[in-house]
């Protein structure tokens, strides 16, 4: 495959920014919940 | 049946069980299907698909690079339908102001991978990594209008105070969306047009590519739900912390005014002062 490198870097940008979002986003989601009650949650 | 506490008798029992974050069924589920659908992205994206008789193997780009730049529009416009929501209506929930914030938090970070992602294109097909062309200097605009958005969005003040500025800004800065869509059109652009959505409703495509970007843009809309739900639920906890962390340091405020007032203060000797 010809110009891999820009391919294949361009899909892991990509995934790994999602990857991120993804991590940041369940973690700050968890560490918000310990410090709020089960009953405030709107969603449970 | 009976069951036995595993603990040893020793340690303190503590019966509340541990609260939970912003997961439920729904975001599984959706986060499932969007996992698979990433997966059949790049297994099309980087395998099946054939390559393009002009630009080659670099139109592989596109299937990341169109529905990056497809969920940065759709997180944009739920953002001015939040803040028109929010702005309009008789009851001005903050859960409308969330969803805005969150959703145009989403869509920056993807205007910004799409704007990376269409730079590594235009390397491999024009040679250069930017051009001050209309087309990628309109997103680049785009981008930094709701960098604004979300600064404007951290300033002080209530929550309520927070969801007027940032509603104003959010429904002038989705009319930027259909300039950027545009702009290849209305100037002499280095940027190609639209393939799929054009004016006459030809698809100049291949099947195989079509299906590969199909995919692509099916993966990151599951994708942008996900992320919503979780981000407007964060939300809505940080808000409810503030509140509380500001009612607590009012009481606290109020409890010590209280111990000073009801303190009789100590006599003074003007003799004994030295």
């Amino acid at each position: 495959m010809e110009d891999a490198g820009f391919i294949i870097g361009g899909y892991v940008l990509t995934f790994a920014t999602v990857a991120l979002m993804a991590w940041r986003y369940v973690r700050s989601g968890r560490k918000l919940g310990e410090r709020v009650p089960d009953e405030e949650k709107y969603w449970l | 049946m009976t069951t036995t506490d595993p603990r040893p008798t020793s340690e303190p029992t503590d019966a509340r069980p541990a609260r939970r974050g912003t997961g439920t069924r729904g975001t599984r589920v959706v986060g499932i299907a969007a996992i698979i659908a990433m997966v059949w992205l790049v297994a099309f994206g980087l395998g099946f698909s054939p390559e393009d008789r002009d630009q080659r193997e670099s139109v592989r780009l596109l299937y990341v690079h169109v529905p990056t730049i497809w969920l940065a529009y759709l997180a944009f416009v739920v953002t001015a339908i939040g803040s028109g929501m929010y702005l309009f209506t008789k009851k001005k929930s903050l859960g409308w102001d969330r969803l805005a914030g969150a959703s145009a938090e989403i869509g920056t970070v993807f205007v910004a991978v799409t704007l990376v992602v269409g730079a590594l294109w235009g390397r491999l097909t024009w040679g250069v990594f930017w051009q001050w062309d209309a087309r990628l200097t309109t997103t680049a605009l785009l981008f930094v209008t709701y960098v604004g958005y979300l600064a404007v969005r951290r300033l002080g003040g209530t929550h309520e105070q927070r969801a007027r500025r940032s509603s104003v800004i959010g429904l002038i800065a989705v009319l930027e969306i259909p300039l950027v869509h545009w702009s290849v059109r209305l100037w002499r652009s280095l940027h190609q047009e639209a393939t799929v959505l054009d004016t006459d409703g030809d698809v100049d495509m291949d099947g195989l590519m079509l299906f590969s970007l199909f995919v692509g843009v099916i993966a990151f809309s599951l994708l942008y739900v996900w992320l919503v739900m979780h981000r407007t639920r964060a939300m809505a906890m940080e808000d409810l912390l503030d509140d509380h962390g500001l009612d607590e340091a009012l009481a606290a405020r109020r409890a010590e005014d209280d111990t000073l007032s009801a303190t009789p203060e100590p006599a003074v000797d003007p003799k004994g002062a030295s």
